[in-house]
């Protein structure tokens, strides 16, 4: 994962666009927080001159009321001032850390499939979950608190200095040390905390991975291994924290006693002041009670700098992901798209996966192929060949590294991606269905259409057994609904992209976990279905190429034949070799790599 | 009162009070738990956390002395008593650092013992959990357990110990003094408790209302959120971005104002504890001030109750915030308690028959098969397959090979009759035993992130790289894996991005070749192979199926035919049984199905 070192000024500093809007609350909330420690710190001072000045025996019932009253007052303002600093400051800050969050998921699902394979869900999940939720309470506690607190330190501070500058002094002296260590913590605290939360987002996607592969690690009895690497994954992050918390207790050790060491000092020193008469004992009286005052936020510092630190890597990691910039960009004038013939023309294309090594061959290597309106045209070759890397360039899902795509003669990435993909449908090999009814999952990327588009594609994919699920074609299916067999799975997949009805349909080998009898029904209904649709159809298996006019045939990354499937089974040693089932072994070619080259 | 478990119900918020009652109880049952092997610790941690508080006390003491004291007695000549006071106040000083420190290293290593404890006994109990459950329980949920719901334990762990003792010390040593200064004002405080307790219980069922409709919008939202990040290539294919971001967003309002509705609770809450104790202040004031009035009380002990009373009511902010963060933690604990509760269909024996050196002989007897109160899946059935024998089953898509299978792997339990393995019924069979001789590989073949290698690996744990290898080349996998960029070491990225799924297809084969179980299930495991590839694997599998037992659930007739015996299933029920060749000259389905294959055949 990229990381940079940036200082805390210039994270906290990106925050700033977001916080913008809500800054007048903040202060708002800033000033409440300031009035209610205030009012605190007023209410014993008021009580003691109130009752020194007002109360003696035999004195008038009516200034008795009248303390009370000013008592009760400011109390009320206390707990006013409390329940306005929230006031003010919960709403705007979840709303910035909401749009945070939203404009966090929009980015992230608008990145590459390429970004995706490389981030895991969990780290992408722990920065839309627990970050945002640091740099939400930041701002509306850690950011305000820390600016009460070092307001406070400032005026006790000076209240020390006024009424005995030597007392004072050597309170101040003291802060030096801490000042100083702080820097050293803010560099260590900084650093276990970004572990922390890497950590936590790695465990996330174990956790991610634990669940979706539950079938795998079941069939091999697998639990044990699988509990034993989250477990050292879960320690280390476990060890991290306490790493955190030492690095705290540090500073909190070095924050709560520095001061009181200089309050000890400053103890001997004022007694013996006093003794010489330099120092009156009123004097000394109201330098501790100062000091004492100001112990509190002292200690505070630890927590509150903590705090800023994990902010500031929950920043950081925030912007990590925004910062990523999406390879597959928008035209900045797209063409319309009016009306698509359907003609495909894939002219010299290369494609290489980004962190593959560049000296290695092109996974596509200059694959050049035509595809008329309206044609089926099969793509045959070897596992890993590239057919289905060659698919997804189609609804650019990845964008080519070289050469073009075009579509009646224009470039693909002339149009928008979301006109291309409303022309283009695809149905995977491995099948996402989303946690919605049957209805929804076929109808996906159907646009308007209604029940007469559904039953016909289910009637095409042969998926009729959705009228017989519980809620018929309303069941609920996906992660969170009913969960149905692979060869039930890819049909829904099926009659999604057929419902689709688009100007050219991609399919990658969708009938593999047919049987044979629905395979055949398939292709006959899909065979009539396909008139005047273009289509790419990923096929492994002669019944498959049936459906199309024309084959291709991927080798080395490149087309390295096209025609029809009998003229094919007799000129190309490769497509025989691909396509001949086992029982025709005898008349396959043996090694036709060689046979080839 | 209604009686639900587990997770049953999990989405509700708005409980009535029996059952509220009940997850409230199982979710503080479940921190009792966690607290019981550590109480050790957690002593320790409150006793540091006393002490460090005591230490505090000291200090204001100490001046106290200092001026009292050691003043007069240096003017008097004598310096021993301000060193002593000096001395004692540094003592003090770094008794109080230090005993900080040890504490909040002590709650961390509390805090993350107990975490770690709960984080281990969710994952483990989610593997526990029975395929029949994962299959209705999104992973999402699972995930939002694990991480947003442990995520508000942590932060009562992180704070609750420290400011409860902290707080509570104060308040009780507080309320010491000010009793036997005098008892009149003493009552007065705990009057106040009075409508502390009111405004206790009011925040109390209402903040739990609010807890749980957090995590319940909190679970949706990550749910929504990981289900676009795992099928991102549908969302971008069928142009989903649009309509999922309006759907997040929703939920991330639903989210937000629920946490506003929490938040603002406790706004509420804490100025009230304020309030009550200001109000307080001014009533001890009201009473003391015509005592003093009367003469009845001196106007030096009223200023030190009033600041003593001030002072008895400053830990509540503290306290206000642990009450809150405990019940945050409780309705998150609330589901996860409700998640360990759930028990496996399918269950470990409590004795198991050690089985050592499996043959491979199964047998159904009366088998009969059901999900849950469902329809039957499985009418009775019987049928003996020997060991070492290779069978196929043939059907149509969804007639219940699938399920066959599953209940061969255990991956559910027959609903009556009985299953055995070499005469020992399944149900008896350890885990490890079961594990060893059967093994299962699907359609679905899922890649875990690292190495291929690895991947490989997780067939036989103790495999060598040779035996690695020599399992990937026998499946017909080594040349692929080798032109990777890394050969075996090549990560394989998430969910195998980079890995076509014939190429994933092989290197499941490999994983369960290492396994080298006796018996051997392959569902579908052929299906997104090409044709090389299958044949190579075709080849591989003569001498991987040559002496164990072996199920074979395959649509391409190539890979039907290896078989020593054919199983056509229809609605459940097998409706042919023989060789390949008996059947395929007969008239039945097979027959059937041979012949429209071999059409297919252009």
């Amino acid at each position: 994962m990229p990381q940079q070192q940036t200082s805390l000024t210039e994270s906290i500093g990106r925050l700033y666009p977001h916080a913008k809007p809500i800054l007048p609350r903040l202060a708002r909330g800033l000033v409440c927080a300031l009035g209610a420690s205030l009012m605190a710190l007023a209410i014993p001072q008021v009580l003691g001159a109130l009752v020194n000045e007002t109360l003696k025996v035999d004195g008038d019932g009516g200034a008795v009321w009248a303390a009370v009253a000013v008592v009760l007052v400011l109390g009320a303002l206390e707990a006013v001032f409390i329940a306005l600093r929230r006031q003010f400051v919960i709403r705007p800050a979840t709303t910035v850390e909401n749009q945070m969050r939203v404009s966090l998921y929009r980015h992230v699902q608008d990145m590459t499939v390429a970004f995706h394979d490389r981030w895991g869900s969990g780290q992408l999940l722990s920065r839309a979950m627990t970050d945002l939720n640091l740099i939400r309470r930041w701002l509306a506690f850690g950011m305000i608190m820390l600016v009460v607190v070092a307001l406070t330190i400032l005026i006790g501070i000076t209240l020390m200095l006024i009424t005995s500058w030597r007392l004072g002094l050597i309170f101040l002296v003291a802060s030096v040390p801490i000042v100083l260590y702080g820097f050293r913590f803010r560099t260590h605290y900084r650093i276990v905390s970004r572990l922390s939360q890497d950590q936590t987002g790695d465990l996330a996607t174990t956790v991610e991975e634990s669940v979706h592969g539950i079938r795998v690690l079941k069939a091999f009895g697998r639990g044990r291994q699988a509990l034993d690497s989250f477990t050292e994954q879960a320690e280390e992050l476990r060890a991290t924290e306490i790493r955190k918390a030492r690095s705290l207790a540090t500073v909190s050790l070095i924050v709560s006693m520095i001061p009181e060491l200089a309050l000890g000092l400053a103890l001997v020193v004022g007694v013996l002041s006093v003794a010489d008469g330099q120092l009156t004992i009123g004097a000394l009286v109201s330098f501790f009670a100062t000091a004492a005052v100001v112990a509190a936020p002292v200690e505070s510092l630890g927590p509150l700098m903590a705090m800023t630190l994990t902010a500031k890597t929950a920043i950081d990691r925030h912007f990590e992901v925004m910062d990523e910039t999406s390879s597959i960009t928008e035209p900045e004038h797209p063409r319309p798209v009016k009306h698509l013939s359907g003609a495909v023309e894939f002219d010299n294309v290369h494609f290489k996966f980004p962190d593959t090594p560049a000296a290695g061959m092109d996974l596509l290597n200059g694959v050049g192929l035509t595809l008329k309106p309206g044609e089926t045209m099969a793509l045959v070759g070897i596992t890993g060949s590239g057919k289905s890397t060659l698919l997804q360039l189609v609804a650019r899902l990845h964008d080519v590294t070289g050469g073009s795509i075009r579509f009646d003669g224009t470039d693909l990435r002339q149009f928008s991606t979301s006109d291309i993909r409303s022309h283009v449908a695809v149905a995977f090999e491995d099948t996402t269905l989303f946690s919605s009814s049957v209805r929804d999952n076929v109808l996906l990327g159907a646009g308007e259409q209604g029940d007469e588009a559904l039953a016909e594609a289910l009637d095409v994919a042969q998926a009729h057994f959705a009228y017989e699920l519980p809620d018929g074609v309303d069941t609920l299916i996906g992660e969170e609904g009913l969960s149905l067999s692979g060869g039930q799975r890819q049909r829904i997949a099926l009659a999604r992209a057929i419902a689709a009805k688009p100007k050219v349909l991609v399919l990658d080998d969708p009938l593999s976990a047919l049987d044979v009898g629905t395979e055949e029904l398939v292709t006959e209904r899909l065979r009539q279905v396909l008139e005047g649709t273009t289509t790419l159809i990923v096929a492994h298996r002669s019944s498959t190429v049936a459906l199309a006019d024309r084959v291709a045939v991927l080798q080395h990354g490149a087309i390295n034949a096209v025609g029809p499937h009998a003229q094919l089974l007799a000129t190309n040693e490769h497509y025989r070799y691909i396509i001949t089932s086992l029982d025709d072994e005898e008349t396959a070619g043996q090694d036709p790599d060689e046979v080839l080259s | 009162m209604s009686t639900y478990s587990g997770v049953q119900d999990e989405d509700n918020f708005l409980l009535d009070k029996g059952r509220s009652r009940q997850v409230r109880r199982r979710s503080l049952r479940l921190l009792g738990s966690m607290i019981r092997p550590v109480r050790a610790k957690f002593i320790l941690t409150i006793i540091l956390v006393a002490l460090s508080q005591a230490a505090r006390v000291a200090g204001p003491a100490i001046i106290a002395f200092g001026i009292d004291h050691a003043l007069p007695a240096l003017r008097a000549g004598d310096n021993l008593p301000l060193v002593m006071a000096g001395a004692g106040y540094a003592l003090a000083a770094v008794a109080v650092g230090v005993l900080t420190a040890s504490y909040i290293n002590a709650t961390a290593r509390l805090a993350q013992t107990m975490l770690l404890d709960l984080r281990r006994r969710v994952f483990r109990h989610t593997q526990r959990l029975s395929l029949e459950f994962h299959e209705k329980y999104t992973s999402g949920r699972i995930i939002s357990r694990q991480t947003s719901d442990l995520e508000a334990l942590r932060e009562l762990l992180d704070n609750g110990v420290n400011s409860l003792v902290s707080g509570a010390m104060y308040m009780t040593f507080t309320a010491i003094s000010v009793f036997l200064m005098d008892w009149q004002t003493g009552l007065l405080i705990m009057l106040a408790a009075l409508p502390m307790w009111f405004l206790t219980r009011w925040y109390q069922k209402r903040s739990q209302v609010a807890y749980r409709a957090s995590r319940v919008a909190s679970a949706r939202l990550i749910v929504h959120f990981i289900e676009t990040m795992t099928g991102i290539r549908a969302v971008k294919a069928f142009r989903r971005e649009k309509v999922n971001a309006s759907r997040y967003e929703e939920l991330a309002e639903d989210y937000r104002t629920v946490t506003v509705r929490s938040i603002n609770l406790n706004g509420i809450f804490q100025p009230g504890l304020v309030l009550i104790g200001n109000v307080t202040v001014a009533l001890v004031l009201l009473a003391g001030g015509f005592r003093v009035l009367d003469g009845g009380l001196e106007v030096g002990v009223l200023l030190a109750l009033l600041l003593y009373t001030k002072r008895f009511f400053q830990p509540v902010d503290q306290m206000a915030m642990f009450y809150n963060s405990f019940q945050s933690a409780s309705a998150a604990l609330e589901k996860v308690s409700g998640l360990l509760e759930e028990v496996p269909s399918v269950r470990a024996p409590k004795n198991p028959v050690a089985l050592s050196g499996a043959a491979g002989h199964i047998k159904f007897d009366d088998v009969e098969f059901h999900y849950g109160d469902g329809p039957v899946v499985l009418p009775q059935m019987s049928l003996d397959i020997p060991a070492g024998q290779t069978i196929a089953l043939v059907g149509q898509t969804g007639a219940g090979k699938s399920t066959l299978a599953k209940l061969i792997a255990r991956f559910y339990d027959v609903s009556s009759g009985q299953l055995t393995l070499d005469g020992v019924d399944l149900k008896d069979l350890s885990g490890t035993d079961l594990r060893r001789a059967v093994v299962m590989v699907t359609q679905e073949a899922f890649l875990f992130s690292g190495t291929v290698a690895e991947n490989i690996a997780l067939g036989n744990p103790g495999a060598s790289q040779a035996d690695i290898e020599a399992a990937a080349t026998a499946v017909g996998a080594d040349e692929f894996i080798r032109a990777l960029p890394e050969g075996y070491d090549t990560d394989v990225n998430k969910r195998g991005g980079r890995v076509s799924s014939g190429q994933r297809q092989l290197i499941s084969f490999a994983r369960a070749f290492l396994a080298d179980p006796a018996v051997l299930i392959l569902d579908e495991a052929t299906s997104s192979l090409d044709i090389p590839s299958e044949r190579l694997v075709q080849r591989g599998l003569q001498t991987l199926l040559g002496n164990r037992t072996a199920l074979i659930i395959a649509h391409r007739l190539t890979t039907v035919k290896i078989a020593d015996r054919v199983l056509v299933v229809h609605d459940g029920k097998v409706a042919e049984d023989g060789t390949p060749d008996e059947l395929i000259a007969g008239n039945g389905r097979f027959a059937a199905l041979n012949q429209a294959w071999e059409d297919s055949l252009v």
